[in-house]
């Protein structure tokens, strides 16, 4: 039954992917920032779940709880430390600020990454899961702790569906990254939009870390292909369009796993990576990007 | 350009140049060896500043360029064993080609689109090394029989030489007419277009010569290595490195990528006391630098001299 493991394990993957580039769009659509310290957030979240337990002996939840946060803070300080003081640079020309944000984004998460590999070494780390034991789908032995990442994807987009389109705040953000200057005539801080989307990016950021980390276990050798997958999984999708890059971590999760049970998983990224040069060929916007 | 001649940034470059041919006189072959890789280096620096201070162009994927070129010279020595030099010239022309490709996509999409085709380009360039590793040496890298010669002092000499006519051929190119419609065409390429400019021929040029740079610094840098592995040419960080050094160095200003390249080398070098903080350390500092002067080093230097 090949088949039926494919659909699951592709499920779980595709999730955990789908999570990750969530909040990564969220905040280029909003501020037009591409966080390219992202992968690095991740992992923070996923070594610092991973000290709770082995460092601080806290139990698993409080040691996912504990990730979570540090990704909100490691959040908020890529904000505050990096991208606003660029954003209102007087001496960096408006049209050049994108590559400035792209440039120090990459080094602050490579001064992260370099930070994790100093206080707790390159080793891979693994967080033990919340749930543990296997279960039977349909003959196929699955652990539950990839059930269990499944539905905390789901759970959360799906909150995150909610928040965006069924509250007030939610709505201010994406009325932002509509058009911001009609946001700020309505009489609508933008600088508050831009804090309240960072703060949902950490936490998203940090569950998919942290879930990540229970799942498939995480080192600071993780930190560029993570990024590199969120940024080519957004691309993908449409920059800005988070249905699009939904759509888009599926497609590339499953022909991960796929090129990964058929073929061989030494070429697992390839045909991906292939997709995503036919796309930007053919449709240079992404899936479902808007120009 | 005949303005550059009466300079003086003309005439401190010059100095530089003359100092650092004397080194091997007087310095170890530690050192050397150190400088020679800096120059490479700082080669790669520059061919990317040509591509991004004056086309425009968000290239993340300087190691595709460099990569390539350094495996085609390398696996042709390896297997044909022919000799060093017309390897080096294969090698360049390789990443030429592969600068026509890079440039393809360039044509058609910009910004951040075009920054992730050339992220890709290196990513798939690094699958493809792993999985032919018969031919390539995959993750354990290529051993490349033949070096251009083991004297470090001739080595550095010929690093020095490569990389003082790279920067003259490259700055020329830039401060030339050609280089004014290149900055016109990257930062607005509808106005460029409507002055009568042809776009599309000068962005294939730029392409063309950052790449054959890139390539044949790449394949100079493996013949002086004896191996080519994914982790010295062809790896993200890699990239990463030629990008900070030539963000660090100053955009738009060629000469100061050489700069930045050499010192991320030597710091390098000097923070190796710090073992694994070393790294964290320059992205620090080339952090502030571009926080704090968004110009560069070179950047800096020439506004201050300008404003006085």
């Amino acid at each position: 039954m090949l088949a039926l493991q494919i659909l699951i394990d592709g499920f779980a993957i595709s999730a955990l992917y789908a999570l990750g580039a969530t909040g990564f769009t969220l905040i280029f659509g909003v501020s037009g920032v591409l966080n390219l310290s992202h992968g690095a957030i991740m992992v923070l979240a996923a070594v610092a779940a991973w000290a709770a337990a082995s460092v601080l002996h806290l139990g698993s939840y409080s040691g996912a709880l504990l990730g979570v946060a540090v990704a909100v803070v490691a959040s908020f300080a890529t904000y505050f430390a990096v991208v606003q003081p660029i954003q209102k640079s007087r001496r960096i020309a408006t049209e050049e600020k994108e590559i400035f944000i792209l440039t120090s984004t990459l080094l602050w998460g490579i001064m992260i990454q370099e930070l994790i590999a100093y206080f707790f070494t390159n080793n891979a780390k693994t967080v033990l899961p919340i749930v543990e034991g296997v279960v039977n789908i349909f003959g196929e032995r699955t652990t539950k702790n990839e059930i269990f990442t499944a539905v905390v994807c789901c759970v959360s987009i799906g909150l995150l569906w909610l928040l965006v389109n069924r509250t007030r705040t939610g709505k201010a953000v994406l009325a932002a990254s509509m058009n911001p200057r009609g946001v700020t005539l309505l009489g609508l801080e933008l600088g508050s939009i831009y804090l309240v989307v960072w703060g949902i990016y950490g936490i998203l950021a940090g569950i998919a870390g942290v879930l990540l980390g229970m799942f498939l276990g995480v080192s600071s050798y993780s930190v560029g292909p993570l990024t590199a997958s969120a940024f080519s999984i957004v691309v993908l999708g449409g920059l800005g369009s988070v249905s699009g890059s939904l759509i888009a971590a599926f497609v590339v999760g499953y022909l991960e796993t796929i090129t990964a049970y058929l073929i061989s998983p030494a070429y697992r990224t390839i045909p991906a990576l292939l997709l995503l040069v036919a796309v930007m060929y053919v449709r240079p916007q992404g899936l479902l990007g808007r120009r | 350009m005949a303005s550059f001649f009466k300079s003086r940034l003309f005439f401190i470059s010059i100095a530089i140049v003359i100092v650092a041919a004397t080194l091997p006189l007087y310095m170890s072959g530690y050192v050397l060896g150190l400088l020679t890789v800096a120059f490479y280096f700082g080669v790669f620096a520059m061919s990317w500043d040509l591509l991004f201070g004056f086309a425009g162009e968000v290239n993340f994927g300087p190691t595709f360029l460099i990569g390539v070129g350094a495996y085609t010279a390398g696996i042709l020595n390896a297997q044909t064993g022919w000799s060093v030099y017309p390897c080096i010239v294969l090698g360049a022309l390789a990443a030429v080609i592969a600068g026509l490709v890079l440039a393809l996509p360039a044509l058609r999409v910009r910004g951040p689109y075009f920054g992730l085709t050339t992220l890709v380009a290196v990513l798939i360039l690094q699958n493809f090394i792993v999985v032919f590793a018969d031919l390539t040496g995959g993750e354990i890298g290529l051993t490349i029989p033949d070096v251009i010669t083991i004297n470090a002092g001739a080595n550095y000499w010929i690093a020095l030489g490569f990389m003082t006519i790279s920067a003259l051929i490259l700055y020329g190119l830039a401060q030339s007419p050609i280089g004014l419609v290149l900055q016109a065409s990257g930062q607005d390429p509808v106005q460029a277009g409507a002055l009568g400019f042809n776009i599309v021929k000068h962005k294939l040029a730029a392409f063309i010569v950052s790449a054959f740079f890139s390539g044949l610094s790449g394949a100079l840098l493996v013949f002086y290595m004896g191996t080519a592995s994914v982790g010295t040419v062809v790896d993200i960080a890699v990239g990463v490195n030629v990008i900070v050094a030539a963000v660090l160095g100053g955009r738009r200003t060629v000469l100061g990528a050489a700069l930045g390249a050499i010192f991320l080398i030597v710091a390098g070098e000097f923070l190796r006391p710090t073992g694994e903080l070393a790294t964290f350390i320059v992205s620090a500092v080339a952090l502030l630098v571009v926080l704090f002067f968004p110009g560069g080093f070179l950047g800096a230097a020439l506004s201050h001299e300008g404003r006085s």
